[in-house]
């Protein structure tokens, strides 16, 4: 199992190596000079180059990156332009409300997702499995600020149960948690619409597996059948969605933190594309591809536990 | 498909007598039958049509002008002359709602059709030539597709500034890995068929093979997958909107129109979700249909 986590792991360094030189390319050499981007045209010769200076943006474009990822290496991050303080250092504070805002969701995606796929799996063609899959295929249709802002209108604003905007007080729990509420139920739903039209798949194609068909024929009560036999075999997959969903969560989670004025890396993220703040926005998506590498590991390690195949293989 | 006997009889006999009561049906229309008897990817399609036609005779159903101001009108309620309201610069919601149809549909489909072309043609070209080029491309395809959609859409517009024609190009960028990788699975599997073989001895060139033999062949599955991703682009183009990066002001867009309407959201909540609610109608019919063209294909993922 050791030897198994050692492998992803460094098989993982040459794919990040690729997308960090990918996100290199698109940021920084595509734009151009992000310091002439950042400072606008008005900007004087002497203050652009001050500041090309100063990140060591006068270096050809092939010295900057080799500096980039020798930084990297060293867990430097590069600085940002805007307030050229490390870009780690804001990343750190707003990390942990995203992290937090994430997890919660999936958990109630989880929760209420996948009985509503086996539910809808077992009901195939009845008036529950339409409801289940017309609901599931709006909410895929719904964009998380959508949910957001309706969810704002209806607790937030008429009922006044629950703050609209921030993230509390992290030291207050409560405070906390109430302004957890609405953005993980937005983003929760939008995941719930995602795992319970692949459960409800899923369970279809484990369903009219032969073994299931055996089991009933060797006159095992269904519930046995059901629990026994096609959610364990259907489980195997569904993690594996799961973890690619939780991928695509992130891009919600944008949406999300916009809507509620959230602190997080996605509103770090618009943040610093509204202020041109190229290394930020560089040092953002090195943060993503490392949280997308490691939910792939995560993912890789449940499937390698659930599947006996894959783990004496 | 529920079959007669006669219809399996037919199957292994050709039909002798001409007035036979046995019906050729062609695969086409074989499939229109499979599609309309879904009757929720119908739904979309009357819905597609219907709001095409908004789209194109926008100037003639709108009540108002959608940018012209009226500052002494602002913020005013739904009322008979202005069913929806006014915004914060005294517009008529409803007209501009009805114009912004123009720049979903717009840059939906023109970002698929850009995506689409771009990625099917990696997708092709690495399946049937193999080799670096494949392991190249589909090297880089595999980590485009690592990152979600919106993030990638953010990125790209965060590059190339704003505006219609850019957001047309981010979204298609976005689309094209997805495309590249559902057309290389079969055209690897494609290309090692008779058909593909014989037109290759019979000199035919590359281009002529992939595109008269590999492409109607997976014609299908990239229907589908448009009519999805057109879904998706749709709600990408008001996502980015909303975020501050779609196509400038005036244009009325929804994404846009959400977004003004949030900061009135207790006092005047249909400037957001009026926008908002067809946003979803229309992100919701293309997927209905995309679901029933993919029934169409693979008639057990449904059924």
């Amino acid at each position: 199992m050791f030897r198994h986590i050692l492998r992803r792991l460094l098989l993982a360094i040459p794919t990040l190596i690729v997308v960090i030189t990918i996100i290199f390319v698109i940021v920084r050499v595509i734009p151009g000079d992000p310091a002439r981007a950042r400072l606008g045209d008005q900007a004087s010769e002497e203050a652009v180059e001050q500041l090309q200076e100063e990140l060591g943006l006068n270096q050809s474009i092939w010295e900057q990156y080799i500096d980039y990822m020798i930084g990297l290496a060293q867990g430097d991050l590069g600085t940002s332009l805007v307030n050229r303080a490390p870009a780690w250092d804001q990343i750190q504070t707003v990390l942990p409300h995203t992290i937090e805002l994430t997890i919660v969701s999936i958990i109630l995606a989880l929760l209420l997702g996948i009985p509503t796929g086996v539910i809808t799996a077992l009901k195939r063609n009845t008036w529950i499995d339409y409801t289940g899959r017309i609901l599931s295929l709006a909410g895929l249709s719904a964009p998380a600020f959508y949910i957001g802002i309706l969810l704002i209108y209806v607790f937030a604003a008429r009922l006044g149960w629950l703050p609209a905007i921030g993230a509390g007080d992290f030291s207050d729990p409560v405070d906390n948690l109430r302004s957890l509420v609405l953005p993980a139920i937005t983003l929760g739903l939008v995941e719930t619409a995602y795992v319970a039209r692949m459960s409800r798949s899923v369970m279809l194609n484990v369903l009219s597996d032969d073994y299931v068909r055996t089991a009933r024929a060797k006159g095992l009560t269904e519930r046995t059948v059901l629990l026994k036999h096609a959610l364990r075999a259907g489980l195997v997959p569904i993690v594996s969605l799961v973890g690619l969903f939780t991928i695509g969560l992130i891009g919600s989670s944008v949406l999300t933190e916009e809507v509620f004025a959230r602190p997080g890396l996605g509103s770090l993220m618009v943040g610093a594309t509204g202020q041109r703040d190229y290394t930020l926005l560089q040092a953002i998506m090195v943060v993503y591809a490392l949280i997308i590498v490691f939910i792939n590991i995560i993912v890789d390690l449940i499937y390698t536990m659930v599947d006996p195949r894959v783990r004496n293989a | 498909m529920a079959e007669t006997p006669a219809a399996l009889a037919g199957g292994l006999t050709a039909p002798a007598n001409p007035r036979s009561p046995i019906k050729l049906v062609s695969q086409r229309q074989r499939a229109w039958r499979t599609f309309s008897r879904n009757r929720s990817a119908l739904v979309g399609l009357v819905l597609i049509v219907l709001i095409v036609l908004v789209a194109i005779f926008a100037p003639l159903l709108a009540p108002f002008d959608p940018v012209e101001q009226s500052t002494i009108n602002r913020l005013q309620e739904p009322s008979s002359t202005h069913p929806l309201g006014r915004d914060d610069f005294g517009r008529d919601v409803l007209s501009r709602i009805l114009y912004g149809t123009r720049v979903a549909l717009t840059v939906g489909v023109l970002s698929v059709l850009l995506g689409g072309a771009l990625g099917t043609t990696i997708g092709i070209v690495a399946g049937y030539f193999g080799g670096k080029i494949e392991s190249v491309l589909m090297r880089l395809v595999d980590v485009l597709l690592s990152f979600p959609d919106l993030i990638t859409g953010l990125l790209v517009m965060a590059v190339l500034g704003s505006g219609q024609v850019k957001l047309i190009i981010a979204i298609g960028l976005t689309v094209a890995p997805r495309f590249a990788r559902i057309a290389y699975g079969p055209t690897l599997a494609l290309k090692e068929k008779e058909f593909v073989e014989a037109a290759r001895a019979l000199g035919q060139r590359s281009r002529v093979i992939l595109s008269r033999h590999i492409l109607p062949n997976i014609g299908g599955e990239l229907l589908v997958l448009g009519s999805l991703w057109t879904a998706s682009a749709i709600r990408l183009e008001a996502s980015l909107s909303f975020i501050g990066l779609g196509v400038p002001p005036p244009t009325p867009t929804w994404g846009q129109m959400i977004r003004d309407g949030t900061r009135y959201l207790a006092e005047f909540p249909l400037l957001s979700l009026a926008p908002g609610a067809a946003l979803l109608i229309t992100v919701f019919a293309f997927n209905l249909v995309g679901d029933g063209l993919r029934d169409v294909l693979d008639p057990r993922s449904s059924k």
